[in-house]
């Protein structure tokens, strides 16, 4: 327990947490990805798989509480990490320049925030279903067990404003991952300089891939395309 | 070229400090950042005021004992170069130039822009000693090296331990220089029998004295004048990760 506690305790360690849980949530980010560009399909193909998901509320919520406890470790080493390093330079530079520019690694911090509250919202949205205009919840109809999912986002984007924040969080996910996926790479110890260079650029195309593709969605209800 | 520099002035550990404006007129372009700050300084003292106090040592880039914050860039925004290897030459006629020390709490003033890195050299003492064979010399190619290895243990090895990782990181974070040190040792057969127990006490060691966590920023390796790669931070990584799988008690 000692070893755990001090593994717990130093920045590497903490780091490890990070890295370990942003592995577990960037899977579940693409494949939930996968899951609702079914939404192109048509609207029995979302429906349907949204029933699948529904009808089985043991794996759900299975699923649901690893995916809570990957949050609560990213955040609790978050927060951990960024009070330390807050201290670590208690007195700030009159001037400072950098030789890196790039903005992806500057905003880890504050879209990390922004996409927290994203997932607050975005649960109240749909899965709790709190939004105006009548969310319709999955009900047996005609002993059917049925899902409205399709109806639900066309009705939870009627809002332009709802889209509008959808569509900023997903930039800021996007970034997220451009830097983190890699440099969770490096966390976990996969510092091969050839690795690297595949790493960088799967991150990248991670992101965009997350970004483009969730942006899709709101985008082609508000431009009338999904209806 | 006449500048403008804006320096920071604190007279000891305890005093709140302060940015004070001198001018420098008549700067060569052929001297370097030190050597200004001479002509400066032999200018403060015959007006009977304080020299600005500043380290250095070697000043041909070797040492580490220089190094300031230059611009908001430590060593300046010159890449590969120490304090005292960068020239006036870098600089144009009429600008002003920022001048503060590094800032970390783990690295606190002295005085003006000097400070006890004292915290580097514990890091370095609680990776305590290698084992080595007494006796006499051994045949300088007894020991094979893999060529790759031991350029990447060279590499890692050029670090002068001049704080510039941890002034330039975000965090203050001292990973670059820890890392070097992991991986000069950790690569070569000689490093090897105490390879895991020394990256558990020197990351301890370096935790314990309040430096940040790395964020994989790269902005360190950028500002590092022996361009020590961020590899070195990925090696320590996995090394402290099988450290944890030896499951020694320390
Ligand atoms: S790693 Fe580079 S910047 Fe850091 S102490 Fe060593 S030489 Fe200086
Ligand atoms: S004085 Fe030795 S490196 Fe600058």
């Amino acid at each position: 327990m000692s070893w755990l506690s001090r593994f717990l305790r130093s920045t590497i360690g903490q780091k490890i947490v990070m890295a370990a849980s942003g592995l577990m949530l960037v899977g579940f980010v693409l494949a939930h990805m996968v899951g609702n560009l079914q939404i192109f399909i048509g609207a029995d193909a979302l429906n349907t798989y949204a029933a699948m998901m529904q009808g089985n509320q043991g794996p759900l919520w299975v699923a649901r509480l690893g995916l809570l406890g990957a949050i609560g470790a990213h955040i609790w080493s978050a927060v951990k990490l960024t009070i330390a390093a807050k201290g670590a330079r208690p007195v700030a530079y009159k001037k400072r320049s950098w030789f890196d520019e790039r903005y992806a690694v500057r905003t880890m911090r504050v879209g990390g925030m922004i996409v927290g509250a994203f997932i607050v919202f975005h649960l109240l949205h749909f899965t709790v279903g709190y939004f105006e205009g009548g969310f319709q919840h999955c009900a047996d109809i005609n002993g059917v067990f049925t899902c409205f999912a399709y109806q639900n986002v066309i009705g939870g984007f009627a809002n332009p404003l709802v889209g509008v924040f959808y569509i900023v969080a997903q930039v800021f996910l996007g970034l997220h991952l451009t830097h983190g996926v890699w440099s969770m790479t490096r966390t976990l110890g996969f510092g091969n300089p050839r690795f690297d260079l595949i790493a960088r650029k799967v991150a990248m195309v991670v992101g965009l891939i997350i970004t483009i593709g969730n942006c899709s969605i709101p985008v082609a209800v508000m431009a009338g395309y999904l209806n | 070229m006449n500048l403008k520099l804006h320096v920071w002035r604190q007279k000891g550990p305890k005093d709140k400090g302060r940015f004070e404006t001198y001018d420098a007129t008549d700067v060569l372009e052929d001297m370097s950042f030190l050597e200004m700050l001479d002509v400066v300084n032999d200018g403060l003292e015959a007006e009977g005021r304080e020299p600005i106090a500043f380290e250095s040592d070697c000043r041909e880039g070797i040492c580490g004992a220089c190094g300031c914050m230059i611009n908001g860039q430590p060593h300046g925004h010159k890449a590969r170069t120490t304090t005292c290897q960068l020239h006036m030459r870098e600089f144009s006629d009429g600008d002003e130039i920022v001048i503060e020390p590094f800032r970390a709490k783990a690295f606190p003033v002295i005085k003006d822009l000097v400070v006890d890195r004292s915290s580097f050299d514990r890091i370095i003492q609680s990776g305590g000693f290698i084992t080595a064979r007494s006796g006499s010399a051994p045949d300088a190619n007894a020991i094979p090296v893999a060529k790759v290895e031991a350029d990447r243990a060279f590499d890692a090895a050029t670090c002068i331990g001049c704080g510039a990782c941890v002034a330039s990181c975000p965090n203050a974070s001292a990973m670059l220089f820890t890392g070097a040190k992991i991986t000069h040792l950790g690569l070569l057969p000689q490093g090897q029998p105490e390879r895991y127990l020394r990256v558990d006490k020197m990351v301890s060691q370096m935790d314990s004295e309040d430096f940040g966590h790395c964020g994989n920023f790269g902005e360190c390796t950028l500002a590092c004048p022996k361009s020590i790669s961020l590899d070195v931070i990925a090696q320590m990584n996995t090394d402290y990760i099988t450290a944890q799988f030896k499951g020694r008690d320390i």
